[in-house]
């Protein structure tokens, strides 16, 4: 399996500059990073790829077996860096896609030059032994399940095709809203699941690589005090607010983000 | 009829205009404010600019406790407040434009409000986003309606599974658990079930008839589900009860014949295709004696140790089950150390093949070509390689597929040449 085209790798940009390799998170796809692409590319080489089951991936590499942990997808990341040999390269892995670049450069440290976690959440369950607070409870992510049933009624298979692009006819393309962050429910479902039932706290204390933590000013999902968690448990780390409302500061507050992504990346690179 | 051009000029309708005024006087103000749907503006970061009479009432706040300081999607359940965050304003914010999407809002008294979203952006004449304008319609009676919806559509799954649970159950009814071993033979069978959901019509099996004897048999009854695996569980008996009673592979077949005949001559035809063969160890060399018979059943194939393939034709053999007295042909072979001896159902010939399209099937030609590239081989390679070769053909393979290969391996001591 070609794995450029299972995760519909996108290389921009600089080339021969440092690398930057942008994840996204759970809801939508690549699309995510498009306002802060364009300031990047000046200086470095941009990867941008959609994990298995999102966006243009490849549908038929994603199994509910395979894809129910992170540690799969971190796998994947790893796959990706192997494929394109660009050297080191720094992770910018936004909301659950932070702790894939943990996972994945503490099972792999020389593969990265820095790690951005940007808006992340080891644990979005609150952990009342230990007094963690993730913001939410089981309860939640079973609501937030229902929400995603509710939303995918108008969903059917037979607009797989188109979401997933279809070269033959790209009319079709057009007649549908929101094509590139529309996935299979039950994908989504497991995804959910893996997003918000993870548990990766341990892990933060075993990164040895340069990482940077930026999380939003206010933030629903990844409230301030589990940024503030990440960066004391990461040792090394860097923590910067960046003045965005909500859990996408890519979209919110691009200038912002792509400015504390340039600093990060210039000096890790 | 009068011209309706002069009755405006006399003033009626005029009457009716200004009647229609008074009762539309402040129209704008009064439609936003009690409009059928709820209405809200929010700034950039979703604080609450305008909200109108309708959601307020709907929720139970007044104005002045949510303008200014909440947030819409402080409105929100939590689960709703993560769709928001992950779904709906990344999409909003990219698009401009987000619609029907279905949220539940929480009331000042707890209870809930399920309702159907949509937003838009609204740009200042730079194209910089100003505000959200947002509209909200009360979707009680089609949530309930989609919540039904969802349920059937589980149950439904839930129902699949069960039936698919049944399919492969009974399917794995009509075949033996394991062969018997043969000794001095190496036996090797594989069953492609090419639907989950239906009973599949192929059959085999491998038994010991007398001292020094054994029997075995592989056949494809039409059809598929239930009413097919009837047919399969009757063959199947009436073949071991048959091979008891007289051994004779015509015999046999000729039995199965007259029952299936009987049983199905009504207003439900039935029949097979089959192949029934007599295994007898043949000399002191190692090698059997086989005698097959065939009714209507793709020919067997024979892959010598030398290398050689080719079909052991049976021809002229009938289906099994149409006419009073079918017809079947007879052959008998001696398959000597090496000798490979494969029999199958033609859900591997009719295989549509992943490369050439959904016209091409695979063909006997290709089988043959296959067999003349393995052999001299061994009964569990042919069969490892047949199921590789379906795994191309994917879904292809729209028919069950049933293989069974026998080989008297070589003696050790000629293996290690």
């Amino acid at each position: 399996m070609d794995v450029l085209v299972r995760n519909h790798v996108r290389v921009s940009g600089r080339s021969g500059g440092p690398v930057v390799v942008l994840a996204h998170g759970f809801g939508c796809d690549q699309n995510m990073w498009r306002l802060v692409v364009p300031m990047l590319e000046r200086e470095f080489t941009v990867v941008l790829f959609d994990h298995v089951g999102a966006g243009k991936s490849d549908l038929s590499a994603w199994s509910r077996g395979q894809y129910s942990t992170l540690e799969k997808y971190a796998d994947d990341v790893l796959a990706v860096c192997r494929e394109l040999v660009l050297g080191p390269v720094t992770f910018v892995g936004h909301s659950v896609s932070a702790m894939m670049g943990v996972l994945a450069s503490v099972q792999e440290p020389e593969a990265f030059a820095g790690l951005v976690l940007l808006a992340p959440s080891p644990c979005f369950i609150d952990d009342p032994l230990t007094g963690y607070r993730g913001g939410f409870s089981a309860a939640d992510v079973e609501e937030l399940l229902e929400s995603l049933d509710a939303n995918y009624l108008g969903w059917s298979g037979a607009m797989a095709p188109l979401i997933m692009g279809n070269p033959e006819r790209p009319e079709l393309g057009k007649e549908l809203t929101n094509s590139f962050c529309r996935t299979d429910p039950d994908i989504a479902r497991v995804f959910a699941r893996v997003t918000f039932l993870s548990d990766n706290r341990a892990d933060l204390a075993a990164v040895t690589v340069p990482t940077l933590v930026a999380q939003c000013s206010s933030d629903a999902i990844a409230p301030p005090e589990v940024g503030t968690f990440v960066h004391t448990q990461i040792p090394g780390s860097r923590l910067v607010t960046l003045n965005a409302i909500g859990h996408c500061p890519q979209l919110a507050a691009p200038e912002e983000t792509a400015a504390a992504i340039t600093a990060f990346a210039r000096d890790a690179g | 009829m009068m011209p309706r051009t002069g009755d405006e000029e006399q003033g009626g309708p005029t009457g009716e205009r200004a009647q229609f005024s008074a009762l539309l006087e402040d129209s704008a103000e009064d439609l936003y404010e009690h409009a059928p749907c709820g209405y809200l503006s929010t700034l950039l970061d979703g604080r609450i600019a305008k909200i109108n009479t309708t959601l307020l009432d709907w929720l139970g706040y007044r104005r002045d406790d949510l303008v200014g300081s909440w947030h819409f999607s402080d409105l929100l359940t939590v689960g709703g407040r993560l769709y928001h965050e992950t779904h709906f304003m990344p999409l909003l914010r990219m698009q401009g434009e987000i619609s029907g999407i279905a949220l539940e809002l929480k009331a000042a008294d707890g209870s809930r409000l399920p309702v159907l979203v949509t937003s838009t952006v609204k740009t200042g004449g730079d194209g910089q986003p100003l505000l959200i304008r947002t509209t909200l319609f009360d979707a009680r009676d089609r949530r309930a309606y989609e919540t039904e919806l969802l349920r059937a559509r589980q149950e439904a799954d839930r129902e699949r599974e069960r039936l698919q649970t049944l399919a492969t159950t009974l399917q794995r009814t009509l075949l033996p658990p394991t062969l018997v071993n043969v000794p001095g033979l190496d036996v090797s069978v594989h069953y492609h079930i090419a639907s989950v959901d239906e009973v599949g019509g192929d059959f085999y099996d491998l038994f010991p008839l007398t001292e020094g004897t054994w029997g075995m048999f592989l056949g494809d009854v039409c059809g598929k589900g239930a009413a097919a695996a009837a047919v399969t569980s009757l063959a199947r008996y009436t073949l071991r009860a048959a091979a008891v009673y007289d051994p004779d592979p015509a015999a046999v077949l000729a039995n199965l014949n007259t029952v299936l005949h009987h049983e199905y001559n009504g207003t439900e035809p039935r029949f097979c295709t089959v192949v029934f063969g007599l295994l007898t160890p043949d000399g002191d060399q190692g090698g059997f004696r086989v005698t097959l018979a065939s009714g209507g059943h793709p020919p067997a194939l024979l892959m010598r140790a030398d290398g050689t393939a080719d079909y052991l034709p049976t021809p002229g053999g009938q289906l099994i089950g149409v006419l009073p007295d079918a017809h079947i042909a007879t052959t008998s072979l001696r398959l000597d150390p090496g000798d490979t001896l494969l029999l199958h159902t033609d859900g591997l010939t009719e295989a549509h093949t992943a490369i050439t399209g959904d016209k091409d099937r695979y063909g006997d030609d290709a089988l043959l070509g296959f067999a003349r590239v393995l052999a001299p081989t061994t009964a569990t390679h042919t069969v490892t390689a047949i199921r590789d070769l379906l795994n191309t053909f994917g879904t292809g393979v729209d028919d069950d597929t049933a293989v069974l290969a026998i080989n008297v391996p070589r003696p050790p001591s000629e293996e290690q040449q």
